[in-house]
């Protein structure tokens, strides 16, 4: 009687086995390191950049105490924080830019653990400290921006095909162009329709005036929208990049918005800083003065002018008036050139844009000119292309000598200029670090000491049963630490609050089949039924009672966001594990302990009393 | 050890609508205290900016309110929290005040009165978003009552499903009267609190509903309160020892887990105390007036009983 099959004995063995594992890499304390990633695609973190960096680090006598490569970066080990600091400074002198060198703290457990993905639990930002940004992105704005781009294009197009209009002006987020007469209108209605296909144009005639008014379909303004946000994003991965945050976050949350998270940085004015900076670009003319450049790399830079890199590398010396600034720039693409097939870069600019550029390019056939992007002021040559003839109308194309990857990487530099919408910071949660190792150090004692009144109880009111109980409920904690870890899950104090949480509820299920087999010792039943029926008739009443703690936790996992959604984690997942423990493993243990008996007196579950007069409930049995 | 020996059925529902009209006059009181007191809403949901600061000495709360007086940044608070080093400072929303560089001006101005100040921690949130996790919070409320009587009107009868949740709402608006009583202030995490006492206030009305149904089972002869009585004296040992040990792990976190868990475990330990109640005595003296009956219950098992279900009908 109450034998349990060999195959349950080998299920809760391998749930306690793979527990244990995947707990393991949490008592591994965390010390301090360097982690060394690139941002740039051209460049590769590979055996020979550690070499560079262990050299580096030999070279100013600083000692580490292990590396390792892998597809996020180098990580490199250091006794404490004060070498660890110092590390960074030698390492990104001798790297350079390029290099995102980051200060990390990782976990000291064995290589065989992170090899089978074993690793400790993904503290949130109130257990680790750092920054956490919600931004929204102003989609009034992208929307305006694509307007005054399609009223410089409406106005070109019209040009061009020699329609005669009477004005054209923004209203609000529609083009409106008036004309003289219904003729000319229809006119312009075919080419502006058979040109720009995301446009809905609409007649709109008042009392003699013939009028069009031209909006962005619904589809296209919903494209502006989320190319803003995503462009937006990765502006925003340029400029954390240079942070160096070791595990920066930034993702995209509905529709408009952004989240930024960066663990463990300190200073949140300066990131506040670097990701509200608006970078900008400027046009200006290469200085191409025989022997000037010789002279500018030898040191002698020609007064008013500058000395720059390309991006390829080549120094570039530029002139120092600025002809065209960047918010003249209203769209750069990558594409390819109409006639030779090459990637190509289009731009597109406004209307006084454009009318610069086409004196600016007559004036200097066969010079070249620099576009400068200026960001936190340093300055870099994107591109540094000759003007072959001159350019009105607005619509510039560079090309030659560049591959679709860099005409990418162009049009993209050529657009951050400006972020694609203004943004705003609509929530902030900064912790300090101290306050992060405080909060662990509170949440995890009131787990423990907790738990260590809870077993006390059981223990002494269920005796050996309450033993078992603990036990469980122990298995419990491991296995709810161990699904944490190997899922990753974000572990936030509202979370840590949720295992105690979880562990208060478990018990319940102990105590409600520990009460079910006294209720039935109590009415004479034998030890092993009262054991056997005890399980069976409280494990429909645990199932009940957790689906509907379940559904509380999934509701909060669905409209829960950041801290509450941590708990919720943590909640869902606990009850899934005290389920299995309460049930499971609890009940193989009493088997282990009682089923072997053939004769059964007596149980260790305390004292059972019995009444004189057994007139308490279930009198027809 | 045994602590609860129970001689005989204890007549619970003769009594029931002494309950009902305990149960109805917290309920309007909580009602009233939150119409007229209202919850002190955190900044999760009213928006603004808090700033938890660090001393290297015992925090001067007085000398940070001139500090932060002198910037004119409409009605703020400044309180003590936690430890005698700390404070936190509570700001408004303000318009046309670029909320990002607030939290750097008022620790700037701290900076220079004092250089022995740290800032722990800065949290703000915009009204947007504000009115977003108010909105959620309604949302997830709602979900969670319409999916718990959707599973207890399946599992159960709707009139367990209707009892229970009324009954556990009633504990919420118990939790939140609370909350309008004392001033406590209600933030995510409390919200989150709330509804995990819904789920586990529940996971008791569905112990004692089982019971219930048990006893339909096996009590043939009694009447409908006796085996209500029988179910709710048959669990009460449990449900003590249960809440008894929810409420060590509650009190575990409000006595250990810092300040920011204080409100959190409080609504918890409201919840757990409320429930006990509010699943033995509310629900099921609801599920009595709502009028179940034997046959609502064990309707599946009639071919196994031998008569019985019969005799009772009228």
């Amino acid at each position: 009687m109450n034998r349990y099959p060999p195959w349950k004995y080998a299920l809760i063995a391998i749930a306690l086995v793979v527990g244990i594992v995947y707990t393991l890499p949490n008592f591994f304390p965390e010390v301090p390191a360097v982690q060394i990633s690139t941002s740039k695609t051209n460049i590769k973190i590979d055996a020979a950049t550690l070499q560079t960096a262990e050299d580096a680090l030999k070279a100013a006598g600083i000692a580490y105490r292990g590396e390792s490569v892998d597809p996020t970066g180098i990580k490199i080990r250091f006794a404490d924080a004060d070498t660890q600091l110092k590390a960074k400074d030698v390492l990104q002198q001798r790297l350079g830019d390029g290099y995102i060198v980051a200060l990390n703290l990782i976990s000291s457990s064995p290589q065989w653990l992170a090899a089978i993905g074993a690793r400790p639990m993904y503290l949130g930002l109130d257990l680790r400290g750092g920054v956490h940004f919600m931004l929204q992105v102003d989609m009034k704005a992208a929307l305006d921006k694509a307007a005054d781009r399609y009223l410089s294009d409406i106005r070109s197009l019209l040009r061009e095909k020699k329609v005669l209009y009477a004005g054209i002006a923004r209203e609000g987020q529609t083009v409106a162009v008036r004309f003289r007469d219904a003729a000319e209108r229809d006119r312009a209605n075919q080419e502006i329709g058979t040109a720009f296909p995301d446009l809905l144009v609409k007649e709109g005639d008042a009392t003699g005036e013939f009028k069009l008014q031209a909006s962005l379909k619904p589809e296209a303004q919903k494209r502006i929208q989320d190319g803003a946000v995503q462009q937006n994003i990765t502006i925003l991965r340029n400029r954390v990049n240079e942070l160096g945050v070791a595990e920066p976050i930034v993702q995209q949350q509905g529709g408009d918005r952004v989240v930024v998270q960066l663990p463990g940085v300190q200073d949140t004015a300066r990131a506040k800083d670097i990701l509200g900076r608006t970078a900008t670009l400027e046009i200006r003319m290469v200085n191409e003065d025989p022997g000037a450049l010789e002279a500018a790399m030898a040191g002698q830079v020609p007064l008013g002018s500058d000395l720059f890199t390309e991006r390829s590398g080549a120094p570039v010396l530029v002139k120092r008036p600025v002809v065209l600034t960047g918010d003249r720039i209203n769209d750069a693409q990558p594409g390819f050139d109409g006639r030779t097939n090459e990637p190509a870069v289009h731009i597109n600019l406004d209307g006084s844009g454009a009318r610069i550029f086409k004196e600016l390019t007559r004036d200097n056939v066969g010079k070249r000119m620099a576009i400068v992007l200026v960001e936190k002021g340093k300055a870099e040559v994107v591109t540094a292309p000759v003007i072959r003839e001159e350019i009105g109308g607005g619509k510039v194309q560079i090309s030659g000598r560049m591959s679709t990857r860099e005409a990418n990487d162009v049009s993209l530099l050529m657009r951050a200029g400006a972020l694609a919408a203004p943004m705003e910071i609509v929530e902030e949660r900064t912790v300090g670090p101290s306050l992060g190792k405080e909060n662990i150090d509170k949440g995890f004692n009131s787990v423990i000491y907790g738990f260590i009144a809870l077993s006390v109880f059981i223990c002494i009111y269920y005796a050996l049963m309450g033993v078992i109980s603990t036990i469980s409920l122990a298995v419990n904690l491991l296995l709810l630490i161990a699904l944490l870890s190997m899922l990753q899950a974000t572990l936030t104090l509202p979370g840590i609050a949720a295992i105690a949480l979880t562990l208060g509820m478990a018990i319940d299920a102990n105590v409600l089949i520990n009460e079910r087999i006294r209720e039935e010792l109590r009415w004479g039943d034998t030890p092993h039924a009262a054991i056997q029926a005890g399980y069976e008739r409280a494990w429909g009443t645990i199932l009940d009672s957790n689906v509907t703690t379940l559904i509380a936790g999934l509701a909060l996992l669905i409209f829960g966001t950041g801290p509450v959604r941590g708990f919720a984690v943590v909640h869902c997942l606990g009850i899934m594990t005290s389920m299995f423990s309460a049930v499971f493993v609890s009940r193989g243990l009493v088997a282990l302990l009682y089923g072997g008996r053939k004769k059964l007196d007596k149980i260790s579950i305390g004292q059972v009393w019995k009444p004189a007069s057994a007139a308490l409930a279930t009198p027809n049995r | 050890m045994e602590f609860f020996r129970i001689t005989r059925v204890i007549p619970f529902m003769r009594y029931a609508l002494v309950f009902n009209v305990i149960s109805l006059v917290t309920f309007l009181l909580a009602v009233i205290l939150l119409a007229v007191r209202g919850l002190n809403f955190g900044v999760d949901f009213k928006g603004g900016t808090v700033i938890e600061i660090a001393y290297s000495h015992p925090a001067d709360l007085a000398r940070v309110r001139g500090v932060i007086d002198k910037m004119n940044l409409g009605e703020f608070a400044v309180q003590s929290f936690g430890s005698a080093n700390s404070a936190l400072i509570r700001l408004p929303l303000k318009e046309g005040l670029s909320s990002a560089q607030l939290s750097e001006k008022v620790m700037g101005a701290l900076k220079a009165d004092d250089p022995a100040v740290a800032q722990q921690r800065v949290e703000f949130v915009g009204p947007q978003v504000g009115k977003e996790l108010y909105e959620n919070g309604a949302l997830a409320l709602l979900l969670v009552c319409f999916g718990i009587v959707a599973y207890l009107a399946m599992r159960f009868e709707w009139r367990f499903a209707v009892s229970a949740i009324a009954a556990n709402l009633h504990d919420v608006v118990i939790i939140l009267g609370f909350f309008a009583l004392f001033q406590w202030e209600f933030s995510l995490p409390v919200l989150a609190a709330i509804l995990a006492v819904l789920g586990y206030s529940v996971n008791e009305s569905v112990v004692i509903a089982d019971r219930i149904r048990e006893n339909f089972r096996k009590m043939r002869k009694a009447s409908v309160p006796e085996v209500i009585n029988s179910a709710i004296t048959s669990t009460l040992s449990r449900t003590i020892i249960t809440h008894g040990c929810t409420l060590m792990m509650v009190l575990s976190i409000l006595f250990f887990g810092g300040e920011t868990l204080h409100y959190f475990a409080l609504a918890l330990a409201v919840g757990i105390c409320f429930g006990i109640y509010s699943s033995a005595l509310v629900m099921a003296a609801l599920v009595m007036w709502l009028g179940v009956s034997r046959e609502d219950l064990v309707r599946a098992d009639r071919k196994a009983g031998p008569g019985g279900v019969e005799k009772i009908l009228p």
